[in-house]
């Protein structure tokens, strides 16, 4: 069972670039890439919790901006020779507004 | 017989009952309303008519005699005020109709955009013949102008039609490239290229803000202050499903009015088809589906079994001589690859994404010719295995075995060209080799191949590698990134001397193999670009690292580092108060002295910057740009005002560079000094352009460094005056930023030219000088401004989370 909680207009992010959404559990990175679509990370690279949410994003990846490791989008895991995975969440665009998935950011707590 | 009834007499409503009628003409007595005046005819040929190709006889589907043969009622202009479903009639302005089953095929509302006078006379949406006239009337005089706001397809076949008829019209769209939901922005490049060949104005990330006009509309304001005269504005902005007699009627309606697979709404005897509908959580807007759902609205309507699917869609664009097509999912992705082919010369652009060995999306401009082709395979989820090598080149193309790019090359004859810019064919590059020609320079050097746009170096090498065998080490890849062969420097080369413009033109003509670039081409790209082209190329902030996309140094915790400006590294009791106050408002745990002679403030939270960069704006402080690939500081000591040494004042000199050069980018940072006497004080002789103060003048030195190199700066030219020394120092930044490599600081970029080379432009050549100098200040005229200042008044918000979410408990 779903629950879609509505979060902000898709415009509200800038294409290539992503904002950050506050959990009771810390932040979660809300991506958009050049094709509009939407992907929510945890914040914090598996290297050394850099702020994923400040990258630079390029085809549905971002590269991390303290160390340049480069996470997809869409897995969360770590691209090239480096290893590790960053947990996502469900995201996804209804009319011009983004939303997440109320079930899985609450499960943070227990994951 | 029953009685059916339908509102809207659209495309597919007007399939529906030829579908009816053809299978039982005596199923149903029919009526029809019709909001308009007339019955069905083509809309998608309303651009032909639009354009003049087409007139509108030529396009009605249905005229009177179809609908008295078929014994079809018609309402026409007579819209329906409302549906009572108690009773089952349907009430138009003109009286009841009752119904055993009812049709709703209201289509859809062109959304207008609440802009400031949008509702003057002179703006207009394009969906109807209504609307195509008035435009054509408006077109009837010479000289007119048209602002078409949108570029999606509708917007561009009204931009392209009006420009037939002789409008001058430019079209503006939100978004960074046109038809984005259709096209990636290397296609989207190239239309753009063609529309304006056609002499149309093209405007993108254009938001308007107001149409102007005192009794109708006269002209377009944007966002960014351009206004755009406009005898007629068009507003293609998007359109939204019709909705409102199924809402007043109590039926289920999402974005459009819902239905099941049968058509069929919440209502059993109400069905709804095309773009009024929603199905599954999907709307349509293109013919195809409403077709099929014409087809299935006809046999539900007869009692017969049938299912809606909505199928792959592929797109083209209906403007005479602008070739594109797209279909399918074409977004990047893990696990996704591209294909991508370009021919610049061509201005072909052709991209296959591939997932799982099937074709997922195609997108292509200046050749669609085997598009129906790759649709199919992307229909079919055929597996594409076999014919990767050569899928690109389509059908005709496959069942041969791959071929192996060398061999490819050996067997190519002697006369065969290998380098489309120079003419020089194969044999010629033989030649050259044969006469001891080893390397890929050397064979530039005699033969001029890939001496142009380079886009042959990888087949010049190959020639070097087939000739020499074991002799020949193809070259290690000096390209700038994985996207790319080709080098900074040649990339660079393209940008200025095919005046290319923007990041999709760089990506097309230059042959880029992924979509949109990488971190590490884009940084570079967005530099040579606003270097290149300071009025055309908009900074992209997306394209940069996050210290200058936030004006900020980004810490290990993700905290940033807040520097100030101090000129000259000269500050008074009022500004340090101010820092003070702010490091105390702000929480600041640390506060450090830089080497530069400025104060860090460290630890700032993200969210923080903007109300920290308001308080000391109004301290008269601005960004000291400590984040930057551009000018950083200029230190200096305290000369002749105080000091019994000083020669001459370098404070107030100090002060003076600061000021010409603060704001400007640069390939990599940019340090300079002033000390005020050879005792050097303020460690001159170390930075990337460094005074040194005499009595008889100033010596200018550059290429000094102190990071992971130590580098003493060479002298470029000594000055007899304070004027002399700014015009030297701002020549010689200017030579830098147009040809320095990204990410090369100054003194590795002399290593590369020679200090010979610069001193010819910079210092012998004095009109190559002023020219320098005018050109830098063409570019300050854009850059020289505090960010600071600007980001707090216009994107604050941006550096606040999107949602705070942490008021909900979690459970």
């Amino acid at each position: 069972m779903t629950d879609w909680i509505d979060i902000a207009e898709l415009n509200d992010v800038p294409r290539r670039g992503a904002r950050v959404v506050k959990t009771a559990h810390g932040c979660v990175a809300v991506f958009r890439t050049a094709e509009d679509e939407v992907f929510a990370l945890d914040n914090a690279c598996p290297h050394k919790k850099g702020p994923l949410s400040e990258g630079i994003v390029h085809g549905k990846a971002v590269t991390c901006p303290l160390h340049n490791w480069a996470i997809s989008l869409e897995t969360g895991s770590v691209m090239g020779v480096d290893e590790g995975q960053v947990s996502t969440y469900p995201a996804r665009v209804q009319d011009g507004r983004i939303l997440l998935d109320g079930t899985f950011l609450r499960a943070r707590a227990v994951a | 017989m029953k009685k059916l009834v339908i509102i809207g007499a659209g495309m597919a409503s007007g399939r529906a009952l030829e579908r009816l009628i053809d299978a039982d003409p005596e199923a149903y007595d029919v009526t029809l309303f019709n909001a308009e005046p007339r019955g069905n005819y083509n809309r998608i040929m309303l651009s032909p008519v639009l354009s003049g190709e087409k007139s509108y006889a030529e396009i009605v589907t249905h005229d009177d005699d179809w609908y008295a043969q078929n014994n079809v009622t018609c309402r026409f202009g007579e819209p329906v005020t409302g549906i009572d479903r108690d009773r089952k009639v349907v009430i138009g302005t003109k009286g009841e109709v009752p119904y055993d089953k009812l049709l709703i095929a209201t289509g859809s509302a062109p959304f207008i955009i609440p802009v400031p006078g949008h509702d003057k006379p002179g703006v207009i949406a394009y969906r109807d013949l209504d609307d195509t006239n008035a435009m054509i009337n408006a077109a009837d005089a010479p000289g007119k102008s048209a602002v078409v706001i949108g570029g999606g397809l509708l917007g561009l076949e009204a931009a392209a039609g009006l420009a037939l008829r002789g409008m001058s019209v430019t079209v503006i769209h939100l978004m960074g490239h046109l038809l984005e939901r259709q096209l990636d922005p290397a296609a989207g490049y190239l239309l753009q290229k063609d529309l304006e060949k056609r002499g149309i104005k093209v405007h993108c990330q254009g938001a308007t803000k107001a149409i102007l006009g005192e009794d109708r509309a006269e002209a377009v304001l944007l966002e960014d202050g351009t206004v755009y005269d406009a005898d007629l504005v068009v507003m293609a902005v998007g359109i939204r499903p019709e909705t409102r007699a199924a809402t007043d009627a109590g039926l289920d309606v999402g974005r459009g009015i819902s239905v099941d697979a049968q058509m069929v709404t919440s209502d059993p005897d109400i069905l709804a088809v095309g773009e009024c509908v929603e199905f599954d959580g999907q709307l349509f807007g293109l013919v195809a589906p409403l077709y099929d759902q014409a087809k299935v609205v006809a046999a539900t309507l007869l009692d017969q079994p049938a299912a809606f699917t909505p199928k792959e869609l592929s797109t083209k664009l209906k403007v005479t001589g602008c070739d594109l097509f797209s279909a399918g999912d074409f977004a990047d992705g893990e696990g996704r690859e591209d294909i991508v082919f370009r021919d610049p010369s061509r201005g072909v652009y052709k991209r296959l994404v591939i997932e799982d060995d099937q074709l997922k999306g195609a997108v292509f401009y200046g050749d669609t010719s085997d598009s129906n082709w790759f649709f199919g395979l992307i229909r079919d989820g055929e597996d594409i295995s076999d014919m990767r090598e050569t899928l690109i080149f389509g059908p005709a193309y496959q069942g041969g075995s791959p071929v192996d790019p060398l061999s490819a090359v050996a067997a190519l004859p002697r006369d065969a060209e290998i380098c489309g810019c120079n003419g020089v064919c194969k044999g010629q590059i033989e030649d050259a080799i044969a006469g001891g020609a080893t390397d890929l320079g050397a064979v530039r050097a005699i033969t001029k191949a890939s001496g142009s746009c380079g886009t042959c170096t990888g087949l010049v090498e190959q020639v070097l590698s087939v000739t020499l065998g074991d002799d020949f080490k193809m070259p290690a890849a000096q390209s700038i990134c994985g996207c790319t062969d080709m080098t900074h420097e040649d990339v660079r080369r393209m940008i200025k001397s095919q005046e290319l413009k923007s990041m999709p033109a760089v990506w097309q003509e230059c042959g880029w193999k992924t979509s949109c670039g990488c971190h590490i081409c884009r940084p570079a790209l967005n530099y040579y670009l606003l270097a290149d082209w300071p009025l055309d190329y908009k900074d992209d902030p997306q394209s940069r690292f996050i210290n200058e996309r936030k004006h900020a140094n980004i810490q290990k915790d993700g905290t940033f580092s807040v520097v100030p400006r101090m000129w000259g590294g000269m500050t008074n009791p009022a500004e340090l108060r101010a820092i003070a106050d702010a490091a105390e408002k702000y929480n600041v745990p640390t506060v450090h002295v830089t080497g530069g002679q400025r104060i860090d403030l460290l630890g700032v939270k993200g969210e923080d910057l903007p109300a920290i960069w308001a308080d000391l704006n109004k301290a008269g402080l601005v960004s000291g740009h400590a984040y930057s690939k551009g000018l950083r500081t200029v230190k200096t000591c305290v000369g002749t005002d105080h000091c019994r040494f000083g020669t001459q004042d370098s404070t107030g000199l100090g002060i003076k560079l600061e000021k010409k050069l603060w704001g400007s980018w640069t390939p990599h940072k940019v340090k300079l000094a002033v000390s005020g006497c050879p005792r050097n004080c303020a460690e001159a002789t170390c930075k990337d352009i460094g005074v040194v103060c005499v009595d008889s003048g100033y010596q200018i030195g550059v290429g000094g460094a102190a990071g992971m190199d130590v580098k003493e700066t060479e002298r470029l030219a000594d000055a007899a005056t304070e004027e002399d020394a700014i015009e030297l120092a701002t020549a010689f930044m200017q030579l830098y930023r147009e040809n320095g490599k990204y990410l090369d600081r100054p003194y590795k970029w002399i290593a590369k030219v020679g200090l010979d080379w610069v001193k010819e432009r910079v210092v012998d050549d004095l009109e190559s000088r002023k020219a320098l100098v005018e050109r830098f200040e063409l570019s300050q005229s854009i850059y020289r401004t505090d960010p600071w200042a600007e980001h707090v008044k216009e994107r604050a918000e941006s550096y606040q989370p999107l949602a705070n979410l942490t008021l909900e408990a979690a459970e």
